[in-house]
């Protein structure tokens, strides 16, 4: 028993990270309708410039720093790719955010260079036995793990009052139902695409932090990103809670699938069953758990 | 197609002494490549009136409103809105001037209510910045509810209670052009531009949007641009009409004067040229 809660929790933790990566793609898919393939390359970037800068700087400053340039990064973006394709389909905007992962993933390792760096932003990492009188030998867990889990809450219950309750919130939602209507009530798609941006660096900041803290900063982190897509599809790409319950679920699922079903059919399921998911998903709920419903008139 | 116009202080009634223009487009040209849409056209809008803007289909009617709220910048000429000149604007910086509109084929947040939609077209009217729209508390959080009852306010007055919660992607279409006449509305704009708010309607609801319609002008105030099809409508609401065909402006004037004017005829009836 202790075991198996072990690993739903290992399973959980790893969602935890899951989830915050895919936060970043609910904000610009929300605002946009656009799915944002540059996120990974965001974390990435972001990640490279904290741990960059921590080298020459304290860190609040360094953190400073990066989140300054994950805005300037915005107003970029804003200006160079999305000014030009205002009013284009959504399908257009897609395919410049690839440009925007290829670049950026390139940018940011010229910058910042390639190698592996560890990264140390002062959450403490200690392995922690708990609850053993309830189990025996107790449970594993590491401190840093429920730092994370800590983190991405707060973030997630801001941003849900943020979308849902303030006007940006729901300029930013009109934005991304219509680019027209939204501008003739009065809405500046620039301002507002700047504020989406930044805040999806933002989250790709936290994210970085955090996964980089984990893992390493690395080139890889950028493509660790995509594991995002099947917690969206799962939770509902207009969804901030939905990235959370989405990204638990995953989490956990590929860590029990692992255990349980890897010694039954063969190990390293967990590379692949979040996607199997995903796709039993798209054919029973496509819009996702808390996903916005698709409404067809004809 | 029978609307009782109210006998006392409606547009129709206002007094002749010097109109005060609250929007004057000046010899405005616009093209697409090499299509002409707009051909040097001038005209204006009083304040308080209903004007239409009417025209056989591709006559440069909707062009004209995307020029007035920017979605379209002219080749040549100017809009003049209360007293200020300019060649062209951007849209949101039209909406803060106080033109809000409507769109031919509706263009409402699908996703999203009735009310909201209809508070955001407030806004405009809300100012607090993005620090505290973050912390969502205190000035933020009153002026929302401000906000709301001007949007419950609207609500009311299209008779519009029973769907306040729906997304409006499930309304029906005479539904949905009302909440897009309630989202405009929402601005309290003094321009409302509405492309054709009738179109596709049977006859109860073109007779319930007019009723609105003279209702908007006559109890806010609103002066009102109207692109309509109907000629009924056309002439019973307008207080002056003014005629494009294939970009021109061939009549402009009070209803009768425009029925009677021969030009008009015959870019309507079509003749041989």
């Amino acid at each position: 028993m202790g075991f198996f809660i072990e690993v739903v929790l290992g399973g959980l933790f790893a969602g935890v990270l899951y989830s915050l990566v895919a936060l970043g793609f609910v904000l610009i898919f929300k605002a946009s309708g656009v799915f944002n393939f540059a996120q990974g390359a965001m974390v990435l970037f972001a990640a490279l410039a904290l741990v960059r800068s921590l080298e020459v700087l304290p860190l609040p400053l360094a953190f400073m720093f990066a989140a300054g340039l994950m805005i300037l990064l915005a107003v970029a973006i804003e200006f160079l790719v999305l000014r030009p394709l205002v009013h284009q389909a959504p399908i257009i905007l897609f395919m410049s955010t690839i440009g925007i992962f290829y670049f950026l993933e390139g940018f940011g390792q010229t910058l910042f260079g390639s190698e592996v760096y560890r990264l140390e932003v002062g959450i403490p990492a200690d392995v922690v036995f708990v609850l053993e009188e309830t189990f025996p030998g107790g449970l594993l867990i590491n401190t840093f793990d429920i730092w994370a889990a800590v983190i991405a809450g707060l973030l997630v219950a801001g941003l849900a009052v943020f979308f849902h309750s303030t006007r940006i919130g729901r300029a930013l939602r009109a934005v991304a139902d219509d680019h027209q209507a939204a501008q003739s009530v009065g809405i500046s798609l620039r301002n507002i695409w700047v504020i989406v941006w930044a805040a999806a660096g933002l989250v790709a900041l936290v994210a970085g932090a955090v996964w980089g803290s984990k893992l390493g900063v690395q080139s890889s982190i950028a493509f660790v990103a995509f594991k995002a897509l099947p917690v969206l599809i799962l939770g509902g790409f207009t969804s901030v809670p939905g990235a959370i319950v989405g990204g638990l679920i995953i989490g956990v699922g590929e860590k029990l699938a692992e255990v349980y079903l890897g010694s039954i059919i063969g190990g390293g399921i967990e590379n692949w069953f979040a996607y199997v998911v995903a796709l039993v998903f798209l054919l029973i709920r496509p819009q996702g758990l808390f996903g916005e419903r698709i409404i067809e008139r004809v | 197609m029978n609307v009782v116009r109210p006998v006392t202080a409606g547009p129709g009634a206002r007094p002749a002494e010097a109109p005060d223009v609250l929007l004057a487009a000046d010899s405005v040209s616009l093209s697409f490549g090499g299509v002409q849409a707009i051909r040097d056209v001038s005209f204006d809008i009083h304040r308080g009136e209903i004007r239409s803007i009417i025209g056989p289909n591709g006559a440069g009617k909707t062009s004209m409103l995307n020029v007035i709220n920017g979605f379209y910048k002219p080749q040549s000429g100017t809009i003049t809105f209360k007293g200020k000149s300019h060649h062209s604007m951007q849209p949101h910086e039209a909406a803060a001037s106080g033109i809000a509109r409507t769109f031919q084929n509706i263009a409402l947040f699908k996703g999203m209510s009735t009310l909201d939609n209809i508070m955001s077209g407030r806004t405009l009217k809300m100012k607090r910045g993005i620090f505290w729209q973050l912390i969502w508390y205190g000035p933020a959080r009153d002026e929302e509810i401000e906000n709301r009852e001007f949007a419950e306010h609207i609500i009311d007055f299209l008779e519009i209670e029973h769907i306040r919660k729906v997304p409006v992607g499930k309304l029906a279409y005479g539904l949905q052009k009302r909440v897009e006449l309630g989202r405009a509305l929402a601005a309290e704009p003094e321009l409302l531009l509405l492309d054709e708010p009738m179109a596709g309607m049977n006859l109860e609801e073109k007779e319930d949007m007019s009723r609105f319609i003279l209702d908007v002008n006559d109890q806010f105030g609103t002066t009102i641009a109207l692109i309509e099809h109907d000629m009924s409508v056309v002439m019973d609401l307008s207080t002056r009409v003014v005629v494009l065909d294939h970009g021109v402006k061939i009549a402009d004037g009070t209803p009768d004067v425009v029925k009677s004017d021969q030009a008009v005829i015959d870019a309507y009836l079509g003749v041989a040229h």
